[in-house]
């Protein structure tokens, strides 16, 4: 089973690199980005039935900092 | 005083700091290896490096602060020993849980190196008790994630605790408050992104960072 984790910085934490690259989109001329946020995505391959929890915990103990990101799981229970 | 300097792949100021220590306290540290479970016996003071533990990965600091190594450098910091965390050993500190916030890209995103100057801001600490409250030092940066960010409830503890340790004086990276290193509740454990370990002899290009050394030896002995 594999799960999928989005790593995002939390609301109102300074992004430069999100803010480098909203520069960088307007440089090629792309008009109309209000605001761009960049994150981590980490995909995970698990033995069959882990539980949510542990995952959760991943997440808690190393995947995020929970001082400045949020994230969320996703499971893909059939890949 | 015996110093133990902790040593994780891609720490790259292990020597620096092992220098200043010995130059300081006239005793070489022990360099303890992040596999490592126990510290040396008698020891008691511990420096984490700078450097790129890890090569950064995940972010700045967060494979180091999950080392062996690091669960016997957590119970020592409870128990009151003096533990410094400078740049990269700030970052694998604060992913410990031994400091608040984190340490974020430079808000200009270009990797700073420069002498900068720092405010002294708490002079009372077992780091900083040879400086005075309010004077200006010079002491060289070397960062890409110094950036220090906590929420705003954090940072009023902290400066309300006097938990500042020291500023900057300058613009460097966009850190929240001015702050280049922040100490623990207890007065016990500092983290700094500037390098005192680089600024200990006039060959250097100045020496304001002889005297924390000079001052936590002073504390400790």
């Amino acid at each position: 089973m594999k799960a999928r984790v989005f790593v995002t910085l939390k609301p109102g934490v300074l992004d430069p690199q999100g803010k480098a690259i909203h520069h960088a989109l307007e440089g090629l001329g792309f008009s109309g980005v209000n605001d761009v946020r960049a994150g981590k995505l980490i995909e995970l391959d698990l033995a069959d039935g882990t539980a949510d929890g542990d995952i959760e915990e991943m997440c808690r103990r190393l995947l995020a900092n929970t001082v400045i990101e949020n994230f969320r799981i996703e499971r893909l229970e059939n890949a | 005083m015996k110093s133990a300097v902790i040593v994780f792949p891609g720490s790259n100021c292990d020597r620096d700091l092992a220098v200043a220590l010995e130059q300081v306290t006239g005793r070489k540290p022990d360099m303890v290896w992040h596999r490592d479970t126990d510290l040396p016996d008698g020891v008691d003071f511990i420096g984490l490096p700078g450097g790129f533990s890890y090569g950064d990965y995940l972010r700045s600091g967060a494979m180091a602060a999950r080392s062996p190594i690091m669960r016997a450098v957590v119970d020592a910091a409870h128990r009151g020993m003096p533990v410094i965390g400078i740049c990269n050993g700030f970052q694998v500190l604060t992913e410990a849980g031994l400091l608040p916030g984190a340490l974020m890209r430079n808000a200009g995103l270009n990797f700073v190196c420069r002498p900068v100057a720092l405010t002294v801001e708490n002079s009372q600490s077992l780091f900083t008790a040879a400086y005075r409250s309010g004077e200006e030092i010079r002491v060289p940066v070397a960062h890409h994630d110094g950036n220090f960010q906590a929420d705003d409830a954090t940072l009023d503890r902290i400066e309300g605790e006097g938990r500042i340790a020291f500023r900057y004086a300058e613009q460097v990276n966009g850190s929240a408050r001015g702050i280049a290193g922040i100490l623990n509740g207890a007065g016990n454990v500092l983290g700094m992104m500037p390098h005192p370990e680089r600024a200990i002899e006039p060959a250097h290009g100045g020496s304001d960072g002889r005297r924390l050394f000079e001052g936590l030896l002073e504390a400790v002995a």
